[in-house]
């Protein structure tokens, strides 16, 4: 297949000055000119951030390529290089084809224009030309299910509706190349299919995509090839699963046992989270577990004064990032307001419960606050570790030892009951009859 | 597959200058596909920017449907949710114009240069309303499409563009009050220098949009300009000559008031349209001189600080 994309030594600089100043007025620019030429600073020891360095890579036709990282890695410099919105301040692109871009569904949409008036209007910024649109114009309203509101001002619309007509719109661009970030990350469950079903549709009909998103098991399902991008390098290029894996690996090396000082421990005035650590099983590795054994996380968190009730909680994942259970203390101790002190208190993930492989815990001190939980203190990706089966016939795979699909794998109950087969005989009957004749 | 040779294409972007001419192949009639041969077989190159003022006129034409939508949208937008709508476009310089000619012509009796007063002073309001809407316009075009200068890729240079046609509307709805003028007072232009008027305007447009890039680039960082253009253009119709005949002036001031182009603008439209004496061309020449000179200089302000728009702004 041929290249359509090929990136070579991209860097991308930006001097932090030029961000401070960004809002800066005039008076503030000349002032700071000013102090400049009187204590005679030099221009280049304004800082400077590379947020992409010497970045290169190839994309086939037809591929989709997953970029992923972490916040600040580069990520979305790269998608605005691309997509030419920055220009980069060395090296090189070539895209051959034309391109698309979706930086975020409804891009100009005008409240005072209408549906029909917006259609034509995102769909020439997206890109299309007006025959384009016209040619797709039925398709793309009956998709957005607004019909009965296409000649309304946009403005009154509901802010469900104003999403389904712009994704409509997004979804009849039909570039060879398109390029997406984290779109998904709007909208409701609904919203968030159609648009992965959408890019499964053109990745399968031989269409270029690149996909830039936090969304680690999208990445692990849409992409045929994933790159991971860290303070502007590339460091991981291949299989999605593998490069999801190390990255994880990468970024969740924080072992099994964090703690903080008085000064960094993460909280609010009411709790503060001091350390968390997952006790290792005797006889296995300090980060590595058995799959049997129940595993127990210990989070160490103090009370600061009496206020809410608060309670500790758990967020377990799994190396993809899908979330595989939240747990928090029921106990009715912590019903009642919180009462100063420091606390020990240990979860038990139940022995043949998770799967193989990476686990990645998040641990926070919250208390309810109706609809949401109140985070007084979290420590997202506080501890991760690995759980091994060492493969003895006694869990839940048997002695099967291939692989096992799933972020949990529980050890069931199988009832089975030997029916003395009537049935089978009545199945054998005929075979013997066909033999007789 | 040519690359095409740097000399060859800007060297900022290529995007459909870069057209390597494929030849359309036998899908190219399929209608539901649009499957663009031309576009398919493109290669883009995206580099470093160049920092020469190009105007990338191929690039432009190619985006010219999304110049359109952008027009289109503004002149929509413009009177939308107003109780007299387009009428405004009328009611502005005549009203404009009734007070020039009651608190100029009638009480501090300005020069006239012999021609008609209330023509004189329309002839230069409907070129001045068209020069302050497309300033005040073009300047703030960047900053208040600020949603669309971060999220997709197209010639920025479109955006002064589109504002600084989107008043050209307003000017030729206003036109009607003049031909109107023109025949009460009988000042019909006399003779061929009739066809010289579209010139002149496009002096004005010219103007507009040299001041639009460079002030529209200046705002992406200092958004001061919001501030200055309104002072500035309360006293640019004193300064062009919209309530007097620049010809009845000093001479020596004439030649401070040539500095302005849309003196050159006002003096030569009142010339073509109205039978007003003639222009001093040398005026009119220093006047296109600046603007060529303020042309060129904002589209060069404008390119260099094109490729940190998106992370200033």
């Amino acid at each position: 297949m041929t290249t359509v994309i090929r990136a070579d030594g991209l860097a991308k600089r930006y001097s932090l000055g030029e961000h401070q100043a960004a809002y800066g007025t005039l008076r503030e620019s000349l002032s700071h000119l000013g102090r400049r030429i009187r204590r005679r600073e030099h221009h280049a020891e304004a800082a400077e951030i590379w947020a992409l360095r010497d970045v290169s890579f190839e994309v086939r036709q037809g591929e989709v390529l997953g970029i992923i990282g972490r916040n600040g890695a580069g990520k979305s410099t790269l998608l605005k290089v691309l997509t030419r919105i920055t220009t980069p301040t060395a090296g090189r692109v070539e895209i051959r084809g034309r391109v698309g871009s979706l930086l975020e569904v409804g891009t100009g949409f005008h409240p005072e224009l209408t549906g029909r008036e917006n259609v034509y209007l995102n769909g020439s910024i997206l890109g299309m030309k007006r025959r384009e649109i016209d040619a797709r114009y039925d398709a793309i309203v009956e998709f957005s299910g607004v019909e009965k509101f296409i000649d309304t001002p946009v403005k009154r619309y509901s802010s469900g509706m104003y999403v389904r007509l712009a994704f409509a719109v997004a979804a009849h661009l039909e570039p060879e190349i398109l390029l997406v970030d984290e779109v998904l990350a709007v909208g409701d469950a609904e919203f968030q299919r159609r648009c992965l079903g959408r890019m499964e549709e053109l990745g399968s009909s031989g269409r270029t995509v690149i996909f830039v998103s936090h969304q680690l098991p999208a990445v692990a399902q849409l992409c045929d090839r994933a790159l991971q991008i860290e303070s502007g390098y590339v460091v991981g290029n291949g299989p999605p699963v593998d490069v999801i894996a190390s990255y994880l690996h990468q970024t969740h090396s924080s072992g099994t046992e964090r703690t903080w000082t008085e000064d960094t421990a993460p909280g609010d005035d009411l709790a503060k989270i001091l350390a968390i650590r997952v006790p290792s099983h005797e006889g296995m590795p300090p980060d590595v577990f058995d799959v049997r054994r129940p595993i127990g996380i210990e989070i160490v968190f103090r009370v600061l004064r009496e206020g809410k009730p608060v309670f500790p909680k758990v967020k377990v994942l799994d190396q993809e990032g899908a979330v595989a259970f939240n747990a928090m203390d029921t106990h009715e101790r912590w019903l009642q307001r919180s009462a100063p002190g420091e606390y020990v208190s240990t979860a038990w993930i139940p022995g043949n419960l998770l799967n193989e492989g990476s686990v990645i815990v998040e641990a926070a001190v919250c208390s309810i606050d109706f609809p949401k939980l109140e985070h007084h203190a979290a420590v997202y990706e506080a501890v991760s570790f690995e759980v091994l089966d060492p493969g003895e016939g006694d869990s839940a795979r048997g002695v099967f030892s291939g692989q096992w699909k799933g972020v949990v794998r529980p050890l069931l109950e199988w009832e089975c009951e030997v029916v003395v087969p009537r049935m089978a005989s009545q199945r054998v009957a005929p075979d013997g009859d066909v033999a007789r004749s | 597959m040519t690359t095409p040779g740097s000399s060859l294409v800007d060297e900022r972007t290529s995007d459909g200058v870069g057209d390597t001419g494929g030849n359309p192949g036998p899908a190219a009639d399929a209608a539901v596909a649009f499957v663009d041969e031309a576009a398919a077989h493109r290669l883009s190159v995206i580099q470093p920017a160049s920092r020469l003022p190009h105007l990338a006129v191929s690039e432009l034409w190619h985006y010219r449907d999304l110049l359109w939508t952008l027009v289109w949208r503004d002149i929509v937008v413009r009177y939308k949710q107003t109780f007299l709508g387009i009428a405004w476009a009328l009611l502005v310089p005549v009203f404009t114009a009734t007070v020039y000619v009651v608190i100029f012509g009638k009480f501090a009796n300005f020069p006239d240069g012999g021609t008609p007063y209330p023509s004189l002073v329309l002839a230069g309001v409907l070129p001045m309303q068209y020069f302050a809407s497309a300033l005040a316009l073009s300047s703030m075009s960047l900053v208040s499409n600020l949603q669309l200068v971060t999220k997709v890729y197209f010639p920025r240079t479109l955006l002064p563009l589109a504002a600084v046609l989107v008043p050209y509307l307003d000017f030729l709805i206003g036109l009607p009050v003049l031909v109107f003028l023109m025949w009460y007072y009988d000042t019909w232009p006399q003779g061929i220098q009739f066809v010289t008027a579209p010139l002149f305007m496009g002096l004005a447009v010219v103007t507009a949009l040299g001041s639009g890039f460079l002030l529209s680039a200046i705002n992406v960082r200092f958004r001061d300009v919001r501030y200055m253009i309104p002072v500035f253009l309360q006293v640019l119709p004193l300064l062009s000559g919209v309530m007097f005949a620049v010809s009845d002036i000093p001479t020596k001031w004439q030649w401070i008031l040539a500095l302005n182009p849309m003196t050159a603008v006002i003096s030569g439209w009142r010339w073509a349209v109205l039978d007003a004496p003639e222009p001093v061309w040398g005026q009119t020449a220093l006047g296109v001189a600046v603007a060529a000179v303020l042309f060129v200089g904002g589209l060069a302000v404008f390119r260099s600080a094109e490729p940190r728009f998106a992370d200033t702004i």
